[in-house]
């Protein structure tokens, strides 16, 4: 009744990957924190002129950006951590 | 403005229905066991998977509404990109693996899967199927308003056009032709927004915007006004004739429109004191009888035109034109210029209700920063309500994607936790790039005298149409398909609620897999049913809106309890019911009471209601958290054991 739809095998990576993602989701927080706190206490910040842009529109860019860097980072770590543990299923 | 179908929308538009269906005829052969009917086999590549992720994901909501809002209300809009992009750190973080290594086939199995509790499966199934048809409502009304312009038809048959198409679809190949859809679409939707985005660049911003060419801009003209005696306004140009005049006060402001009448045409107009001219406005008439009128006449004349551009471009306000733009160059001329937006009142004249929108030039600087529709500012008059209403939608918005059902399901398509957590990258750098793109489209519909005042949600295709029906055909097309394919979803994840949370696992009807499967299409053709009757009841009303609700019922009622069963050892089956309940019945009733809820959806004008925030995701997600912390610890002794699990 409780298998799931495809099987696979233990993974002694996991521990490690939760971890990362842990502390990745909540730096992101942090900063998708901070850009709520500057819209609501300072908006007049947001409109400061950064080159040709402004402060919103970096941050916000930014938000996008910083998501896209994180989740590679995490991919790059979570796939180098399970060829390390290869193998090593049974250990677990 | 009015809409004629043109043929190359209808050929482009039918070869799209006709390739969903032959994706959907071809997979129909390979469904014949429940795993691939729900969960497509667990044999999805993860790169199509990612593509298909951002398929269901930039639904009618994310496309035609932040383009819309975007258009109409600069920066503001943008930050709805922000918030959905950011609800996907919270799903691959912390919930695309340890799903995939819980779950079965829905949200409710993976919540269930160390419990085996009939209070979960309960609970979770009405959950999901609540989440469901609240996100299926706007994915409706967004079909049928999207029919009007593209095939010529009224709303009502396009609810029933996209309903019957879906139901097909589901019904035949579940989920391998649903995901293979959205793969399609999600691909096509991202390459044509880019294909606008550097036609917007290419042609430049002007003062004049004539869509290339093809509608000749529309000269603004001013009356001059010579004297305001006793309040009452004397214009030099005697042809006019005032009419009667329409004070509204607005804030602190007083809005003076006036109706005048030259050679029997009647027209309204809006005084300007600090220039001392009276400025053209748009109106429409809503008539007693129903009727209404486009600028004095019926839609078909054509009288009521698109609007949009800037007054001024780096200081210069005549007939100016800058040349081909770029990513940074684009942003700094609407910075440096100023943008005449168009804001609405409404004034009644001898019962008719009459809608009036008139120019309001505004700094590019404030375009581009918040503040135009989501009051933050205190200097600007924002309440700490205000502030409040604003944080709490850019949470549910955070929190709302890692639980919406449809979404959580496609992690169940692929075979293993690693390749969940590629497609959930791939998702986000395919849906992060269409969200940078959604500013430069909306910015792009906001400057091109494209947009629809009386349909704000068409500005995106608008935008396209100005580069030539053949493009405005496919982004038409395509925005259509986007309802198909998050419709498509969203109905497999509710008849999965019904068909094998509630009938097989909580019912204990031990279906044999093949009447899990018809029992699933049973139930897909049920939600369908209801779904286009609610898409035809709630027609009119403002779709973004309406996703809002969705997303804070899925992080209120979802969220919490697969956040804690990943990360709280302690978390009892009892405590996810209490936390599921909590939220759900929360954020339902906050909105149910709320102002917004009473004022647009009741009709009752004039009443105060009991909840004057207009997301509840502030309140509900921390009470759906405390829930489920206070009965978890209350409830130890008897799930104690479950730590073993």
């Amino acid at each position: 009744m409780h298998n799931s739809a495809v099987k696979w095998g233990n993974d002694p990576a996991a521990s490690l990957k939760i971890l990362l993602g842990k502390w990745f989701f909540l730096i992101y927080s942090l900063v998708y924190a901070g850009f709520i706190i500057i819209n609501v206490l300072s908006p007049s910040f947001m409109g400061i002129d950064v080159g040709s842009l402004n402060v919103a529109i970096v941050y916000g860019f930014g938000l996008i950006i910083f998501a896209m860097l994180l989740a590679l980072a995490y991919n790059h770590i979570s796939t180098l951590a399970e060829e390390l543990f290869k193998g090593k299923d049974k250990i677990s | 403005m009015n809409y004629i179908a043109s043929p190359w929308a209808i050929i482009i538009f039918l070869f799209f229905v006709a390739m969903v269906l032959m994706i959907s005829y071809h997979f129909a052969r390979l469904t014949k066991s429940s795993a691939t009917f729900y969960a497509a086999g667990g044999s999805i590549h993860w790169a199509v998977n990612g593509i298909a992720f951002a398929g269901d994901y930039l639904s009618a909501a994310s496309f035609l509404g932040i383009c819309g809002m975007i258009a109409v209300s600069g920066y503001d809009g943008f930050l709805y990109s922000v918030g959905y992009l950011a609800g996907w750190i919270v799903a691959l973080f912390v919930v695309a693996e340890p799903m995939k290594r819980l779950g079965k086939y829905t949200f409710t199995d993976a919540l269930d899967a160390r419990f085996n509790s009939k209070g979960i499966q309960i609970t979770a199934a009405i959950s999901t199927l609540l989440v469901s048809l609240f996100y299926l409502i706007p994915q409706m009304v967004g079909a049928g308003s999207l029919v009007t312009p593209l095939l010529g038809m009224p709303h009502w048959a396009g609810v029933v056009m996209v309903g019957s198409i879906v139901i097909a679809i589901v019904v035949t190949a579940g989920m391998t032709s649903t995901t293979y859809v959205q793969f399609l679409k999600g691909a096509l939707l991202i390459v044509f927004s880019l294909v606008l985005v550097f036609l917007v660049f290419s042609r430049g911003i002007s003062t004049k915007p004539d869509q290339g060419g093809d509608v000749p801009y529309h000269v603004f003209i001013t009356l001059k006004v010579v004297g305001d005696s006793n309040h009452t306004v004397i214009l030099e140009d005697k042809q006019y004739k005032i009419i009667r005049e329409w004070k509204v006060e607005k804030g602190k402001n007083v809005l003076r429109f006036l109706r005048l009448e030259k050679n029997g045409e009647f027209s309204i107009w809006k005084l300007n004191e600090s220039l001392g001219v009276l400025e053209e406005t748009l109106y429409v008439n809503h008539l007693a009888d129903g009727q209404q009128l486009f600028n004095g006449a019926p839609r078909e004349e054509g009288k009521f035109f698109q609007v949009g551009h800037m007054s001024q471009i780096a200081g210069k306000g005549s007939d100016e034109k800058t040349s081909t733009l770029d990513f940074f160059s684009f942003i700094k001329a609407i910075k440096d210029g100023t943008v005449v937006r168009w804001s609405k009142e409404s004034v009644l004249d001898d019962g008719d209700k009459i809608t009036v929108y008139y120019q309001n030039p505004t700094p590019g600087k404030d375009i581009l920063k918040p503040g135009l529709k989501f009051k933050v500012d205190s200097a600007k008059g924002a309440t700490t309500k205000d502030k409040f209403d604003f944080v709490s939608l850019m949470l549910a918005l955070f929190f709302g994607t890692a639980a919406l059902p449809h979404i959580l399901i496609r992690y169940y398509t692929v075979p293993s936790p690693a390749c969940a957590r590629k497609s959930t990258i791939v998702a986000i750098a395919s849906i992060g790039l269409f969200y940078v793109l959604t500013l430069y489209m909306g910015l792009g519909a906001m400057v091109n005298g494209v947009i629809d005042l009386t349909n704000d949600n068409m500005s995106a295709p608008l935008l396209a149409k100005s580069f030539g029906v053949v493009i405005f055909a496919i982004i038409s097309a395509l925005a259509f398909a986007t309802v198909l394919g998050t419709v498509s979803g969203l109905i497999i994840a509710a008849s999965g609620a019904v068909a094998h949370d509630i009938m097989d696992r909580f019912m204990g009807k031990n279906l044999t897999d093949n009447k899990k499967v018809a029992a699933g299409k049973i139930a897909a053709v049920f939600v369908g049913c209801i779904a286009m009757v609610l898409g035809v009841l709630f027609k009119g009303m403002n779709v973004s809106y309406l996703v809002g609700w969705a997303f804070a019922i899925a992080a209120s009622a979802n969220l919490p309890s697969i956040l804690m069963l990943l990360f709280w050892d302690k978390t009892t089956a009892k405590g996810i019911i209490a936390s599921v309940s909590v939220g759900l019945i929360s954020a339902l009733g906050m909105i149910l009471l709320s102002q917004e809820t009473y004022t647009n959806v009741y009709h009752l004008v004039g009443v105060k209601a009991p909840v004057q925030l207009n997301n509840p995701a502030i309140v509900s997600v921390p009470l759906s958290f405390i829930a489920l912390i206070v009965v978890s610890y209350l409830t130890q002794a008897k799930d104690g054991k479950r730590k073993s699990a």
